[in-house]
């Protein structure tokens, strides 16, 4: 399976997803954001970091690159892509997933475990996995997920959250809600499914001696799904 | 405008140190070269009242490859791989503007590192408040935390590990110190040296602003009729540009293109331009026009002064040029070739075709004033006589509370949950514990380090509280299972003027000495702040020890969580009940008096060899230094991050239960160990004349610490998690 991770100026996850892709069996290529052209890849991910500093509303620059071009066109031909942390911001800013990341709402950093529930496995990313509560870690600054009500309700209709912050026993209340997004949302999908936005970072979660290893079952789900 | 006596004194110098910059140059400085002179003789650039000091610290040992004098130190860690680190302080920014101090003290030290071809893998911070009571500390807190944060968070490099205290000596001083470890490989470490002539200076990264040059008392002097061009003084940091500096660095450094680097930290171009020529016994020709600028009309003057963030000066081989360009262009960031080595051994800087500074460089560094300050000698404070009466009437759990929620042993974790901590995927050991530690990239080893003070024990005798801080930083290395190799210091302290003052330098100096040499652990880098103090009242001595250790084998690592029920839990090294200076003494008792605890030199090598020995064959289950707090601190928080706690054992030790559990006797740890292995273990100690307690064993949920006093471990937490918390939302 190939794999394409995306360096953009200020990207500083790139090298974390490149070495969790490669550990589960991915041969992962580095992409550089002024490239025109992606590689052929079966996944495409957006690292995460603070691309262009977050200068301007995070993700708003780098949507703009122009390996995007690329990266949109492989999603209407139906390809994967997923966007952790800033990659996520960077997905909703270039529209290919609804609704806006706004800042944390105690406006302040967040670096911690936390426990995020599954909800829908009918999806390329998820299907197969046999538990519905993952520890991941979480570390951002703007992970606050926000849309209108309208596309609350077509995003619920359509099955598209990924992710629920959670306790460890999966349950969904504001308690367990780190950040303020709405009702708990820690990543979406968007309708088709094959385009995956989340602020948790299965890459740090790789092996024993990390914060965890809920990682490492989310990868070598992923690669097993897409062979 | 002509330079004078007044102007000099302005620029900060003394009229008999401008008489000998007139002597030196045989004429009256011009401008430019005056503000070059002031902010090279200046007491942050040329250590001239603590270089006489310093001298006497031991900087040499097997693994040292670099010692003090560079950007940074360097220790070997075998296989060919290289650590590289330092600490530095930003004390005066961060209380003018707490979120830029404390960023671009951050953003300073990295460069320090990656200059010398290390990319940074942790980061690390000690940062003093002054009463929580006072009216600033609140804002300076989260101004600096957040300052750290935003900086290391968006350059992706994790922090790791940190120290804060809150001290009202402290209340018009913070002092906030940054620590940065990067890891290189032994071949390819980059000096700041320049070398052969001819050979083309590079500017790189940010352009040239207006900001961080000494505004205020420049003003008259040099910009009379600009005064409204004045922007304040406070350097902005740029993390961004800093990350993309760092890329591009590392690229051109895996060629093979440099002879010297040097980072623009303080005095930005003056500095680094006069360093490299020093280092390589050169002189040094810059075309102050090519210096790309942020603002229109800068003068020479405030070029050579800037303090703007994220700049690099290069000196390249000839015809690597477009290879050079090429990679910072790909970055982003300005490329600019603005002069060159010459063999005059001058600094010679043009602007608008004419010469408007020539300085012979030896003038400005080897012959920089050097300073024999007055000091005064601190005497050994008398042991303080605690009255039994006033022992009585404490009950031991309402102490524990108190004590477990006093601010400066509560938990940070409001703090470190703000630094991303685990980014580059390799933090095994994350804050809160003794030490961080990460992996070394790719390999079985990790690192480990930590950074330590006592102002408290230093204030009441500095050359005892010089040692026990190297003491106790090289007891939260091992405690960790890291064999520690060096360390890196920041000397925090007031003015060099004050005979006090100084004295408390000079003897906590020997004292971080004698304790270095004995322990085999030198001082690789550091830095002086002197100065720290509000109208004519000092802080506290407060000497920050980075120190840096080896895990061969992280499978090894020991971390202080209390691991299995019925394990036994053991307290390695004397408990005597030394109270004086103790947080029991200091916020229980109100007794501010009496010398801190004695640091014996031998029984803390023996006692730390002999627990690393008992890691190495896997006996150690958990352990935990003792400090702050005493025995009863350390076996809480091990408890609390365990999640389960201790029956003590009647104790057998004739002191008072009190003294017994709250002292801060030195050279101790708490360790836990499987019963069956209790046999061996006390026999290696016995051999290695280790003195050894059995303290109790490790039970389910409570801590049973007599008859009559339990504390539930829910209590425990409660005191110890939520004072930071209420505080900051209060």
């Amino acid at each position: 399976m190939k794999s394409s991770v995306i360096t953009f100026p200020g990207s500083n996850c790139d090298r974390d997803m490149d070495v969790a892709l490669n550990k589960f069996g991915f041969k992962n290529k580095m992409v550089w954001h002024n490239d025109h052209e992606l590689p052929k890849s079966d996944l495409v991910v957006l690292p995460g970091g603070f691309s262009y500093g977050d200068y301007l509303r995070c993700g708003s620059m780098a949507s703009k690159s122009k390996i995007m071009h690329s990266v949109i066109n492989f999603v209407k031909s139906g390809g994967l892509v997923m966007g952790i942390c800033n990659g996520f911001q960077i997905l909703v800013e270039s529209g290919l997933l609804p609704g806006v990341l706004l800042r944390n709402r105690y406006l302040e950093f967040i670096c911690k475990n936390v426990y995020v529930k599954i909800d829908n496995k009918q999806n390329p990313y998820f299907k197969n996995l046999d538990k519905e509560v993952f520890e991941f870690h979480i570390a951002h600054n703007e992970g606050n997920y926000f849309c209108t009500k309208d596309q609350l309700k077509e995003i619920e209709d359509n099955n598209q959250v990924a992710v629920y912050y959670c306790n460890d026993e999966g349950k969904t209340e504001d308690l367990f809600n780190p950040n303020g997004s709405i009702k708990n949302i820690a990543g979406i999908f968007n309708k088709e499914k094959n385009v995956l936005g989340m602020m948790p970072h299965p890459e740090r979660m790789i092996d024993q001696s990390l914060s965890g290893e809920d990682g490492s079952l989310f990868f070598k789900n992923l690669i097993n799904n897409l062979k | 405008m002509t330079v004078n006596e007044k102007i000099a004194i302005e620029h900060g110098l003394k009229s008999d140190e401008y008489k000998k910059i007139c002597d030196l140059l045989k004429r009256i400085p011009n401008i430019t070269e005056l503000g070059i002179f002031s902010a090279m003789w200046n007491e942050h650039c040329s250590y001239k009242s603590s270089r006489l000091h310093l001298k006497k610290l031991p900087t040499k040992g097997k693994k040292v490859i670099q010692g003090p004098g560079e950007n940074a130190g360097i220790i070997d860690i075998e296989d060919g791989d290289a650590i590289v680190f330092k600490i530095e302080s930003h004390n005066h920014p961060s209380f003018i503007e707490p979120y830029q101090g404390a960023a671009t003290g951050v953003g300073g030290i990295m460069r320090d590192v990656f200059t010398m071809g290390a990319r940074p893998i942790a980061n690390l911070n000690s940062i003093h408040f002054g009463s929580p009571q006072h009216k600033k500390t609140k804002n300076l807190l989260r101004g600096v935390v957040h300052g750290i944060g935003g900086y290391g968070n968006c350059m992706g490099v994790p922090t790791i590990a940190g120290q804060t205290s809150f001290d009202s000596s402290y209340n018009g001083n913070i002092l906030v110190n940054a620590m940065t470890l990067g890891l290189v490989k032994k071949n390819k470490i980059f000096y700041s040296k320049a070398a052969g002539l001819n050979k083309p200076v590079i500017y790189v990264g940010s352009k040239t602003g207006r900001d961080g040059i000494h505004g205020a008392s420049m003003a008259s002097a040099s910009f009379d009729e600009k005064i409204e061009e004045k922007k304040p003084t406070v350097q902005v940091g740029d993390p961004f540009t800093e990350k993309l500096l760092l890329e591009a660095c590392l690229e051109l450094m895996a060629g093979d293109s440099i002879i010297a680097i040097q980072d623009m930290g303080a005095a930005g171009l003056t500095s680094s331009s006069i360093e490299m020529a020093s280092k390589g016994n050169l002189g040094v020709e810059i075309n102050l026009n090519k210096v790309p600028c942020r603002e229109a009309k800068m003068t020479p003057y405030e070029i050579m002064l800037s303090e703007s963030q994220e700049r690099m000066l290069i000196v390249l081989e000839n015809g690597k040029e477009e290879l050079a360009k090429k990679i910072f262009d790909k970055w982003n960031l300005d490329f600019a070739i603005i002069g060159k080595t010459t063999d005059t051994k001058n600094i010679e800087l043009f602007f608008d075709d004419k010469q408007v500074a020539n300085i012979p460089v030896n003038t400005l560094v080897e012959n920089s004033p050097m300073y024999d300050r007055k000091w005064k000698k601190s005497k050994l404070p008398k042991k303080v006589k605690i009255k039994k009466d006033s022992l009585n009437g404490l009950k031991i759990k309402d102490i524990l509370k108190k004590v477990l929620s006093n601010p400066n042993i509560c938990s940070k974790e409001w703090i470190w949950q703000q630094y991303d901590h685990t980014v580059m995927g390799d933090t095994i050991q994350k804050p809160g514990g003794d030490s961080g530690v990460v992996r070394v990239h790719g390999t079985n080893k990790a690192i480990a380090a930590s950074v330590d003070s006592s102002a408290v024990y230093c204030w009441a005798h500095p050359l005892t509280g010089g040692k026990q801080v190297v003491a106790e930083s090289w007891r939260n290395l091992i405690s960790v299972g890291a064999t520690p190799i060096a360390i890196t210091n920041c000397l925090n302290f007031g003015s060099p003027e004050n005979e006090e003052n100084m004295g408390e330098f000079v003897e906590c100096v020997q004292g971080i000495g004698e304790a270095c040499k004995y322990l085999n652990y030198p001082v690789v880098s550091g830095n002086v702040s002197f100065y720290n103090q509000t109208k004519e009242i000092g802080i506290k001595p407060t000497p920050s020890i980075g120190g840096v250790g080896l895990i061969k084998d992280f499978a090894k690592m020991v971390t202080m969580n209390f691991k299995e029920i019925n394990n036994i839990v053991m307290v390695i090294g004397k408990t005597e009940g030394h109270i004086d200076q103790s947080l029991f003494a200091r916020s229980i008792l109100n007794e501010k008096n009496g010398p801190p605890p004695e640091v014996n030199l031998f029984n803390e090598k023996n006692n730390g060899e002999s627990l690393l020995n008992l890691m190495q064959k896997g006996h150690i289950k958990s352990a935990h230094d003792v400090s702050l707090g005493g025995i009863i601190t350390a076996v809480s928080k091990m408890s609390i991050k365990g999640n389960k706690s201790i029956k003590f054992n009647k104790s057998k030790n004739l002191i008072n239960e009190i003294n017994y559990l709250f002292a801060e006797d030195q050279g101790r740890y708490i360790i836990e160990i499987n019963p069956k292995n209790l046999k061996e273990v006390a026999k290696i100690l016995d051999q290695n004349s280790v003195y050894h307690e059995e303290l109790g064993v490790i039970i389910e949920k409570d801590m049973i610490i007599n008859q009559k006093t339990k504390v539930t471990i829910d209590e425990l937490k409660s005191y110890n998690s939520n004072w930071l918390t209420n505080f900051m939302s209060a």
